[in-house]
């Protein structure tokens, strides 16, 4: 996403080839952007017309003082100028809707995508990046559909045409016009390569800008905690200080070919001028031919003017595209299998076969995050899982419902390799309550019926129960109270028990909590033990654990150390056989201080 | 009803007088915005007079060519023909160069003015209590920072250039109408009777739908964003089918509320078309009778015949910038309303010195809620002398973090007062306050950027030693250095790239390092294994031995460590006292106790 890369990435393609890639979002619209193109095409020729009524009309009645002769003239004139109007209306109205349908379509298609790609590359993108492609060059392609690419046809078109017009009144008039113009298009050409390097330099910072704006939202608690927003601000602004840089470089570009743009024209209107007079007194043109020639020429100077303009927005424009393709182009490592099996009667039967998994970008030094796991969890069992910090619990988790998938053996759910499943199948068999609660901003009806939304008040009645979640029925407008933002409005123990019962209300063949009950006090973590046990009595569970009261809900424990399972029991056969388990889980230091305590009482 | 800051932004039906008040407080903005680039202003406005002079002269000395140069130069006399000529080559070098420098002029004009909007905007949200981040939610704050900026740049940096420029074309161009041949500039100045309904019609038209985009478009990016933050549960439940047509709801809805625009602005830009050449028509009428009279040269008729034609050339150009005009309006509307909030927790104007904190937290009478009919701490009055560690447990929800809250003052008490050192909170300069008070949130959140980034938030001029020396104290090093790139390695956004535990190790080494003489930790050892929790509690030991410190957990391990322990039940302090008394009397925490010691084989 570097600059650096861009300009690597700019070789490859052409402009045009580049902007194409957009070609099957925009094919519905494209009869009605050619409908448009022509529509503007004939009120260019339209306009290009007038002169020649105007030449008409010096050469004729003007000189020879015919009054009742200029009446049609005039009434040709109106006419045409109506029918220029006319034609913009409907040039208009051929383009415009599209455009917006297109970028709809496109936006739907980037969202979509964004949800299938795995949580490996979600991992990798920074969310401004994501949310700059949604927004800012959505739009930008939808404005260049509308008028940019219409436009850019029918100047160089109407350019074009405006030369023969020119050629036609005089044809060394119209050379010399055509020969001063030639350093236009080279300067065009060089403006090109100058210009895209900087229009992508430019986006990609905006996105690394709206990235920083994201977290400074979002980690507004800890800024404030720490009374660092001025730090923020700081970091915040110095890369707001480099866009401000790139900015101003593309403006001098822009400067550069408006320079020629303008210069360009006007020099040629004077040398035209002074070889009109030349030819003029030769006999060669009249005065109504001078009069057509200026006024052809000054209706072509607003489509050669735009020629910059709709340039730079092209360059954008291919930019945005490229921007949207690297996202579109990702390449979904985890997707659903071409014949899907079905687990004709789940009985939750979850299996790890030495299983493998490493994070993309852990260096080949490093042996694998999971080193081989064989673990089987038989129906209705529970399973602890316990390790230290960082030993890979939750990656373990996550590798259940192929949040990531497994890099070496396999996982199997009833004997069916779970890659073997449809996702939607998979993640409807297996539940998950994740470490931190991560809620949405919807009714708490919603948030927890998440998994099963055509559930019933009874069901969620009772996942709420089983969480001790009851307290939501005191909130002000019960189960439908919008719960803020991340769910960040309740407090850390109401958060866990709603995600808690989110994942129970799915009423799945497997749970996979993720450190449950972390955030309990010692009470409530009881009570919601308690009636834990009687669902899991008959789901299979696999339960991340911290502390002896969870593991006090599993049938056997699992020891993950070192990427395997290295040992799996009861928690007393583990206390007594494995040296590592006493350490991860035994408290008796705590112990020892707690009797410290008492001595001193 | 009275509108301030952010209200009624969603609603659609404003009175006129909301309408009037909201656009006085986006042009004060503006204002002030143009304010510290004033000189520049005037510099700018100096080069586009003269520029615009110097581009309109051009269809004057072309008329002026034809009328006088080609009669004089049937006397063979090419003196005035070669004077009329130099000129336009002058004028067009000079006005080519000033408008390349206008650009680029403009260009630092609009990005010095950006940078200062983006900055103020980051300043205000980060000053912004947590109640208004709660209620407004990130993504709003998020598009106003993104997308409504964009718009804003999009004027900026095109827009106002282009009607600026646009305006004084047409003035300049009307001033040389009458002085070319006062009948046209009568006729052109006609033209601006039906010209002036037209823009009124779609001013008022289009402001209202321009709104509408704007609040359609944020409820995409709020979609949006919510979802990328919840990517695992989005998966894990599938909500992937029911977000698709969510948003496409949100696409759809702006989809159409751009349409609207862009329908109406269809109409007036061809609008404009049909003014510009029926004016042309009458331009040609009327001048053509006086040049068949002998009243009015052929040349002159063209003069004016051109400039009616470049008078409509940029006003279709400005049509379309105002477009981005509205776009704009509509978002500094949004934007002027973020920054007229008040914080509910406003910095104080005359702070009390408090440089050297001792760390002396009383609660004086406090009550406090978060929505007016539901208190959550109902009358509070607590007093924690300096260097006294409090540990406060109590059952989830009973407000313990919101007490933690009220120390550091992300809320304001409802009634009574917080002090520290006997100075009331609010009295105090928040670098102050932040330097003596620190929290260490139940919420664990990373910054993307490196481990070393992340840690020297606590301390942002913080050595490498330092770094590493708050990281071995927490006992963070060992897995730190175990990172591919050690202190460097990114830890991707919301620290992803590291374990829940290991997150809250960072989070707590980043409290290490800021070494406040108040410390508050909120759950801060939850998600930590039972050794990691030990090292922690270790380091805290030492750390905590002359500050004051509240510790809020529910593994009651950390009550080893304190001084004084609070019990804490549906808002109130039920028991305060020495652990030993408490452990060893009959009360709430003898009972807590003697359950958490079970939880333990
Ligand atoms: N931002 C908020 N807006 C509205 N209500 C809130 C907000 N934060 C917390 N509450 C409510 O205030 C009460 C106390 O919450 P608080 O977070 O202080 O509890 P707690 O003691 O920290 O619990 P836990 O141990 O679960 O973290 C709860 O009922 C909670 O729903
Ligand atoms: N997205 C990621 N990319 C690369 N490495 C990662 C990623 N997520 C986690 N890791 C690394 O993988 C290891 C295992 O992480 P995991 O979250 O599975 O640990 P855990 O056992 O759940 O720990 P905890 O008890 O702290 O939650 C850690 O060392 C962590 O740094
Ligand atoms: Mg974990
Ligand atoms: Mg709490």
């Amino acid at each position: 996403m570097s600059a650096a890369k861009a300009t690597e990435r700019k070789s490859e393609l052409s402009t045009a080839r580049a902007i194409a890639r957009i070609y099957p979002y925009a094919r519905a619209a494209m009869p009605r952007i050619g409908l448009g193109m022509l529509a503007a095409l004939i009120g260019a020729l339209v306009a290009l017309f007038i002169p020649q009524v105007l030449r008409g009309l010096v050469d004729g009645p003007l000189s020879d003082g015919v009054l009742a002769a200029v009446w049609p003239a005039v009434a040709l004139v109106l006419a045409l100028g109506v029918l220029e109007a006319a034609m913009i209306a409907l040039r208009r109205w051929f383009v415009l809707v599209p455009g917006t349908h297109v970028e709809a379509r496109m936006r739907n298609d980037f969202y979509n995508k964004l949800q299938d790609l795995p949580v490996a590359f979600h991992d990798r993108w920074p969310s401004g990046q994501l949310l700059s492609r949604v927004v800012s060059d959505l739009g930008l392609i939808r404005r260049w559909l509308a008028f940019g690419v219409v436009l850019l046809v029918v100047n160089v078109v109407t350019i074009v045409i405006g030369f023969a017009f020119l050629l036609s009144i005089n044809w060394m008039l119209g050379v010399l016009f055509m020969v001063c113009s030639t350093p236009l298009w080279i300067y065009g050409y060089l403006f090109e390569k100058k210009y895209s390097i900087v229009a992508r330099r430019s986006q990609d910072q905006s996105g690394d800008l709206a990235t920083s704006v994201e977290e400074s939202v979002h980690g507004i608690r800890v800024l404030k905690a720490f009374g660092r927003g001025g730090h923020a601000l700081k970091n915040f602004a110095s890369q707001a200080e480099d866009l401000r840089g790139t900015e101003i470089e593309k403006a001098r570009a822009i400067a550069g070919i408006w320079l020629w743009l303008l210069l360009v024209p006007d020099v040629t209107f004077a040398l035209s001028l002074f070889g009109g007079a030349f030819l003029w007194l030769n006999g060669d043109i009249t005065t109504g031919g001078l009069v057509a020639f200026f006024a052809t020429a000054t209706v072509l100077r607003w489509p050669v003017e735009s020629i910059g303009f709709l340039l730079s927005m092209t360059f954008d424009t291919r930019t945005a595209v490229d921007r949207f393709f690297e996202v579109m182009d990702e390449v979904n490592t985890i997707t659903d299998p071409e014949q899907p099996v079905s687990v004709t009667d789940p009985k939750g039967r979850l299996v790890f076969e030495d299983v493998h998994f490493r994070y993309q970008d852990s260096p080949a030094r490093y042996p694998d995050l999971l080193d081989g796991i064989d673990l089987a969890i038989e129906p209705g069992e529970t399973m602890a899982l316990v390790g230290l910090t960082g030993s890979g619990k939750t990656t373990l988790t996550a590798l259940a419902t192929r949040l990531y998938d497994v890099t070496g053996g396999r996982i199997l759910l009833d004997g069916v390799d779970i890659r073997d499943l449809s996702r939607e199948e998979l993640r409807t068999h297996i539940a998950m309550a994740f470490e931190d609660a991560t809620l949405f901003s919807a009714s708490v009806r919603d948030n927890v019926l998440l998994g099963r939304p055509d559930a019933g008040e009874d069901a969620l009645a009772e996942a709420l129960d089983i969480a001790q979640a009851k307290f939501v029925y005191d909130l002000p407008d019960g189960l439908d109270t919008r719960i803020g933002e991340e769910g960040l409005s309740l407090s850390g123990g109401q958060r866990q028990r709603l995600a808690l019962a989110r994942a129970v209300a799915a009423r799945p063949e497997v749970l996979v909590l993720d450190d449950p009950l972390s955030a309990l006090d010692v009470d409530t973590e009881a009570l919601v033990e308690a009636a834990l046990r009687k669902v899991l009595a008959a789901t299979t569970a696999l339960i991340v654990a911290h502390r002896p009261s969870t593991v006090m809900l599993a049938d056997r424990v699992a020891l993950l150390e070192n990427g395997r399972v290295t040992a799996v029991g009861t928690h007393s056969e583990l206390l007594a056989t494995s040296e590592h388990y006493r350490f991860v889980i035994s408290s008796l230091e705590d112990e020892q201080d707690d009797s410290r305590v008492e001595v001193n009482a | 009803m009275s509108m301030t800051g952010v209200d009624g932004e969603d609603r659609n039906d404003l009175t006129k007088e909301e309408s009037r008040r909201i656009r006085q407080r986006s042009f004060a903005l503006l204002r002030s915005l143009v304010k510290p680039v004033q000189k520049k202003v005037v510099l700018t406005a100096i080069v586009v007079v003269l520029s615009t002079a110097l581009q309109v002269s051009g269809p004057a000395l072309i008329g002026l060519g034809i009328t006088v140069g080609l009669p004089a130069l049937t006397d063979q006399n090419w003196m005035p023909l070669g004077i009329v000529v130099a000129t336009y080559l002058v004028a067009a070098v000079l006005g080519s160069v000033s408008i390349a420098w206008y650009t680029i002029l403009t260009a630092q004009l609009s990005q010095a003015m950006l940078l200062d909007l983006r900055k103020r905007v980051f300043v205000q949200t980060q000053r912004l209590s947590l109640e208004f981040h709660e209620k407004y939610t990130s993504g709003r704050i998020i598009a106003r920072q993104t997308s409504d900026l964009d718009s804003i740049k999009e004027l900026l940096g095109n827009g106002v250039n282009q009607l600026v420029q646009g305006g004084l074309y047409m003035l300049f161009i009307a001033v040389a109408m009458f002085i070319v041949d006062w009948v046209s500039g009568l006729v052109l100045l006609a033209s601006l009777i039906p010209l002036a309904f037209l823009t009124r019609w779609f001013a008022d038209r289009s402001e209202k739908l321009f709104r509408e985009t704007r609040v359609a478009s944020a409820k995409l990016i709020v979609h949006f964003v919510e979802t990328m933050t919840g990517i695992r549960a989005v998966k894990a439940f599938r909500k992937e089918k029911r977000n698709e047509k969510e948003f496409a709801e949100h696409v759809e809805h702006y989809r159409d509320a751009n349409s609207k625009v862009i329908q109406v602005f269809g109409l007036y830009d061809p609008g404009l078309m049909l003014i510009g050449n029926v004016t042309l028509g009458f331009v040609l009428l009327f001048g053509g009778m006086r040049v068949v009279n002998g009243e009015l040269g052929i040349g002159l008729l063209l003069s004016a015949l051109l400039y009616t034609r470049q008078f409509y050339g940029p006003m279709q150009e400005m049509a379309m910038f105002y477009n981005a005009y509205q776009a704009a309006a509509a978002a500094l509307e949004k934007i002027s309303g973020v920054l007229e909030e008040r914080p509910t927790v406003p910095d104080p104007t005359g702070p009390i010195d408090l440089r050297q904190a001792r760390g002396h937290v009383t609660f004086d009478g406090v009550t406090f809620a978060y929505n007016k009919d539901r208190v959550v701490l109902p009358s509070f009055d607590l007093d924690i002398p300096a260097g006294q560690t409090i540990a406060l447990v109590g059952s989830t929800g009973a407000g313990k973090s919101t007490l933690a809250k009220l120390i550091s003052r992300f809320y304001d008490p409802t009634e009574g007062a917080v002090l520290l050192d006997g100075v009331d909170l609010r009295k105090l300069h928040p670098k102050d306050l932040r330097r003596a008070i620190v929290m260490v949130t139940q919420e664990a959140y990373l910054f993307s950027g490196t481990v070393a980034d992340n840690i020297a938030l606590g301390k942002p001029d913080a050595s490498r030693e330092e770094i590493e020396r708050a990281a071995k104290a927490v006992g963070a090093h060992e897995f730190i250095e175990s990172l591919p790139n050690g202190y460097e390695t990114d830890v991707n956004k919301r620290g992803g790239r590291v374990s829940a535990g290991q997150r809250q190790l960072l989070s707590f080494a980043r409290a290490f390092i800021a070494d406040p003489q108040v410390l508050i930790l909120d759950e801060a050892t939850a998600s930590l294994d039972i050794p990691s929790e030990r090292l922690v509690q270790d380091g805290l030991q030492t750390l905590l031995a002359d500050r004051t410190a509240v510790i809020i957990a529910h593994r009651l391990s950390t009550v080893a460590i304190a001084d004084r322990v609070l019990v804490m039940e549906h808002g109130r302090i039920v028991e305060d006292g020495a652990p030993a008394d408490l452990i060893g009397g009959t009360g709430r925490f003898a009972q807590l106790h003697a359950a958490w010691r079970d939880s333990l084989v």
